[in-house]
């Protein structure tokens, strides 16, 4: 409790050192997380809370990306199509793309930029200013109140902005094929439909729930351990986004790798 | 023997290299208010919260209202901290909050079943008795630092604490405002009969707020006794400089 590990003498460099105590340290936190999230009391609310605001701040952002990758795509992959007269393919071939893994990569992007780093600097700016004390004080749990909840309310509410994205995405796609290669709407969701299986909106599902997750404990774990001062809290907004990326780039590659397996089977 | 509120025994606290407290003793005896005093970075704030457990100590024994503090559980813990108003040195008011909200936060969620009319009463009495009763809608961030002082003094009593603990309630405001303060103080304790520890290096307010003083210096107090015996004729060169220091310049 009271000697840190960093105030030991460095067992094979200071760097190295650091690296591995900052990963002990975040794994205990992911731990504390999933200790906590079980024991009451519930903070309900607050999760409610939190849950409306990550979508009221993320939605526009989401909603107008979401609609041009939809159009510049499908305006994209038009030429190499129509080269074997193959545009007939198209709502089937954004269907893949946007639903296995533009939908879910664009919309947690989008969020690492825009709530983790939100989250990154509230808690950092809560830590230096000594609110989370005086939430401790005041007999409440700060981890529960604030980084239980928030990790909650990103972990749902990504899927739920995976799937605006992916409507958004398909619709900007529709408009392009109607206006160019006059499909009606049914039949361009009865192709994008046919086109995916029960196996991607799982995995797009478990993906955006894995991405979501991701965002708000980065967030929440490089804020409430932020240093003193201003610029502590800029940069833990900072590294919450670019910490977050990060681990979402590697999260796609191995769901990728684990769902391509399951395919094969 | 007067009843002791707070006790501290031979209390060490050190981060890496750098030693705090080093055996620090105390007793904050029921209904006075001590005040402390000592250098910036001298480790006072570390020393309170020790107090509430915000921090732990190496060693040494730390005693508030018969409890250990150190080695309590945490429903335990939580049950003494209702009983300890902790006024923070930068106000700490949830900016995300309102100013109503701000002094509800420890309220609903300590009481239960406590009536929509019985809270709004208690906040409005509270912020009457700071004496900003116009700010209940507003933002922490649209008020000026005395008034934040305030209606953080505000939510902390709003609890009933029976040990208040003030950490530099008038650093950094105006020579009016710091009296606004004191007088709070004082009168704080008259109205809800609290035990106080105030924390400063301004020996104004050391004077016209305490009942006694402590000067800590180097890790420990050195000089504890009423403001008359402590520093008019303190021999002791470091707390005699902080006198004249205070009193030149102002
Ligand atoms: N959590 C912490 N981690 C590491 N060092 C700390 C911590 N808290 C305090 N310190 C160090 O302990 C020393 C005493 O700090 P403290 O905040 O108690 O000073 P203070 O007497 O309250 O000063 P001030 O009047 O400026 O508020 C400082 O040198 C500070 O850097
Ligand atoms: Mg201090």
């Amino acid at each position: 409790m009271t000697e840190k590990a960093e105030d030991r003498k460095p067992l094979l460099s200071k760097k190295i050192d650091k690296f591995f105590t900052g990963l002990a340290d975040a794994w205990n936190f992911v731990r504390r997380f999933f200790k906590e999230v079980f024991i009451p009391p519930y903070e309900f609310k607050e999760v409610v809370h939190q849950c409306y605001r990550i979508g009221v701040e993320s939605l526009p952002l989401i909603a107008l990306t979401g609609f041009i990758v939809g159009i510049v795509f499908t305006n994209q992959s038009r030429p190499s199509l129509s080269e074997f007269g193959a545009t007939s393919w198209l709502p089937s071939l954004i269907s893949i793309a946007v639903v296995r893994a533009m939908g879910p990569l664009v919309t947690a992007l989008i969020a690492a930029g825009k709530v983790g780093s939100s989250i990154g600097a509230e808690i950092g700016s809560m830590k230096v200013t000594e609110q989370i004390d005086a939430m401790e004080v005041s007999a409440t749990n700060p981890f529960k109140f604030l980084v239980v909840t928030r990790v909650l309310a990103t972990t749902f509410m990504i899927p739920v902005l995976v799937m605006f994205t992916d409507f958004v995405a398909l619709m900007g796609s529709f408009l392009s094929v109607n206006a160019n290669e006059n499909v009606s709407m049914l039949t361009f969701f009865i192709q994008v439909f046919d086109a995916i299986s029960f196996l991607d909106i799982i995995s797009s599902v478990l993906k955006a729930l894995l991405f979501g997750f991701t965002i708000g404990i980065v967030g929440c774990y490089k804020g409430y351990n932020s240093s003193k001062g201003t610029e502590g809290v800029g940069r833990a907004a900072n590294a919450a986004v670019v910490m977050a990326m990060f681990l979402i780039f590697i999260e796609e590659l191995l769901v990728l790798q684990i769902v391509n397996a399951i395919r094969m089977m | 023997m007067e009843e002791k509120v707070i006790e501290a025994r031979n209390l060490m606290k050190s981060f890496g290299d750098l030693d705090v407290l080093k055996g620090v003793d105390l007793d904050l005896l029921k209904g006075e208010n001590l005040v402390v005093l000592g250098k910036s970075g001298s480790g006072k704030s570390v020393l309170i919260k020790i107090m509430v457990g915000l921090l732990k100590q190496d060693s040494g024994a730390m005693r508030v209202l018969g409890k250990d503090v150190a080695n309590l559980g945490v429903k335990e813990l939580n049950k003494l901290r209702l009983k300890i108003g902790f006024s923070f040195q930068n106000s700490a008011l949830y900016d995300s909050m309102t100013v109503k909200e701000n002094l509800e936060f420890p309220l609903v969620r300590n009481i239960k079943n406590l009536s929509r009319k019985e809270k709004d009463k208690k906040i409005e009495g509270l912020l009457d008795s700071v004496g900003l009763p116009q700010s209940i809608n507003q933002m922490p961030s649209e008020l000026s630092g005395g008034q934040k002082k305030r209606i953080g003094v505000a939510r902390t009593l709003i609890l009933e604490p029976e040990i208040m603990l003030y950490d530099e309630p008038t650093a950094g405001l105006d020579p009016i405002t710091c009296m606004d303060i004191n007088n709070l103080i004082v009168q704080v304790r008259e109205e809800y009969n609290t035990s106080s520890i105030v924390i400063t290096h301004d020996l104004t307010c050391a004077k016209v707020t305490g009942d006694r003083q402590a000067v800590l210096l180097d890790g420990q107090f050195d000089a504890v006794g009423t403001f008359e015996e402590v520093f008019p004729h303190a021999e002791d060169k470091r707390i005699k400089s902080f006198y004249d220091y205070n009193f030149i310049n102002s």
